[in-house]
């Protein structure tokens, strides 16, 4: 990497708490310019914590999260605004705005931060739903969309200001084998086509070891390894073999802290 | 041991919990103002289209109902009034009571409970609904300030259309009880109507439509700040709007009886 461009994201000893609750237990990570990093754990292993303080949607307890050069806990609401112009996220569920066609949802973005007139906005949103395959379904409303449907509106809607880095949320969960395996490859598509940044949050083995360049993999707060595809595969740690393989972990046994717990006393 | 202290905890934490409601309703109200003013140099605009939206809604679409309501709450009082001047033989000077009783107090009342009921619920719901499919985040990850794109317009809307409401439910509900009083009193609606104007000022009338403007801003703080503290899926949003609606009219009548207790006496 040259000195003088950063990554586009740089977080450094992130640590978080929901309540009193110690989520992320400093979390450092890069992502370079244009690659695809997949953000992989289990239930519970902070994943979802991670993407949202990635977002700016929570304030860490202490640490930084650096996006395109900035500290977006750290930065004026008018920079701010103007990174979010930047990037685009395709939440879980889609989070299309039910009282909207999903054309107008895909035109959100530009109604609210450009001042094209209604025609090129509109090309552009068609031009995002060729991208996703979507063609022709403009004027449908989200609640008549299938699931495969929905997740790649959602896309659609967050690529349709050419954002430089993209977040995904569970991109494929929930989807059947095809489907899931064709929004893999508009992901790769994206990329390659628009060069943007990706950061994939997933517990899909399959899917992301598809996609990614590098994965990422957290388990209870931490990261436990880092590292290319392959790297990850081969990875020695007994707890990414163990997420890799699907085997449950070995439950270490406490008799008298099972006790306290069943007498909750705990 | 254990009773009191439990008792004791559960009153402070509610308590807690009620003045952080209101405080958060307080700084909703702030920021709306804010968004409002400073908006378009922020480049974060208060859309007019959003605000007719939210005005049909609110105000257009309540039309068929507060005038039923007004034009029976109307006959209603004519007939209670008629009969509580009958020992005096006092019939034909109901016109005041029912004149200012409607102006003062049952249209503003009346249409600001039924606006609680259809759109504060409306709204909380929505805004619950927003905010667990995750909407409100894209909202704010789009770069889109959630307050000013859904809590503006709303406000507006209903601080233009409630009042706007119940001068049209003064009207429906003063005719109303016209139209009984002629009937019963054998007193022509050209003489009610004229009575009536006699026995009001226009203070009444601001009175009435200030109130109402009150309520209409109490609807809309309490349904965004219910929608906005949804938990727990579905029923989240069952319990919440069903919690907006009990709030916003029981802080409509005790804000009614503040102000009237403020400004009659």
């Amino acid at each position: 990497m040259s000195p003088d461009r950063p990554n586009p994201i740089e977080v450094r000893d992130l640590v978080t708490h929901y309540g009193d609750r110690l989520i992320l237990k400093g979390v450092s990570l890069d992502v370079r310019e244009g690659e695809i990093m997949v953000i992989m754990g289990g239930s519970g292993s902070g994943k979802s914590t991670f993407l949202n303080h990635l977002l700016g949607l929570l304030r860490p307890t202490s640490g930084v999260v650096r996006l395109l050069g900035q500290d977006i806990n750290a930065i004026g609401p008018l920079d701010l605004f103007d990174l979010r112009k930047k990037m685009g996220v395709a939440f879980q569920g889609g989070a299309l705005f039910s009282s909207m066609s999903v054309g107008e949802n895909i035109m959100l973005p530009l109604r609210e931060h450009t001042n094209l007139d209604e025609k090129t906005m509109q090309i552009m949103a068609r031009l995002k739903m060729e991208v996703v395959e979507l063609a022709g379904f403009e004027h449908l409303m989200p609640a008549e969309l299938s699931g495969g449907m929905i997740k790649r509106a959602a896309l659609a809607r967050a690529i349709v200001m050419d954002p430089r880095l993209l977040f995904c949320d569970e991109p494929s969960a929930g989807l059947d084998p095809v489907v899931s395996s064709s929004i893999d490859e508009l992901i790769l598509r994206l990329r390659d086509a628009m060069g943007m940044t990706i950061v994939v949050v997933t517990h899909e083995l399959e899917s992301a070891f598809k996609i990614a360049d590098r994965i990422c993999v957290l388990d209870k707060g931490e990261i436990i390894a880092l590292g290319s595809v392959d790297e990850i595969r081969a990875h020695p740690s007994e707890r990414v073999q163990n997420l890799l393989n699907r085997r449950t972990e070995d439950v270490t046994l406490d008799a008298d802290a099972y006790l306290r717990r069943l007498t909750g006393e705990g | 041991m254990s009773a009191s202290p439990n008792l004791l905890e559960r009153v402070g934490r509610a308590t807690a919990r009620g003045i952080a409601e209101i405080g958060f309703g307080a700084s909703l109200l702030g920021e709306s103002l804010f968004w409002l003013v400073l908006g378009r140099a922020r480049r974060q605009p208060v859309r007019l289209p959003a605000i007719f939206d939210q005005a049909m809604e609110i105000g257009i679409r309540a039309l068929p109902i507060v005038t039923v309501l007004a034009g029976t709450i109307g006959v209603m009082l004519a007939i209670q009034g008629i009969y509580s001047l009958r020992p005096f033989g006092a019939e034909s000077r109901v016109t005041t009571g029912i004149a200012l009783s409607v102006v003062r107090e049952f249209a503003p009342l009346i249409t600001g409970i039924l606006v609680a009921g259809r759109s504060g619920s409306a709204l909380a719901a929505r805004l619950g609904t927003m905010h667990i499919n995750q909407e409100v985040d894209a909202l704010r990850v789009m770069g889109i300030n959630p307050v000013r794109f859904l809590v503006v317009p709303a406000l507006l809307a209903m601080l233009v259309m409630v009042p706007a409401l119940t001068l049209w439910a003064d009207f429906v509900a003063l005719l109303g009880a016209g139209l009984y009083v002629s009937g019963e009193l054998s007193m022509s609606l050209a003489v009610y109507a004229e009575r009536c104007l006699e026995s009001l000022k226009l203070n009444d009338l601001t009175h009435g439509l200030s109130k109402s403007a009150i309520f209409a801003m109490l609807i809309t703080l309490v349904g965004v700040v219910n929608g906005a503290s949804v938990s727990g899926g579905a029923e989240g949003v069952g319990r919440v709007t069903t919690r907006s609606v009990v709030h916003a009219i029981s802080a409509i009548v005790v804000t009614d009886m503040i102000f009237v207790f403020a400004v009659t006496r």
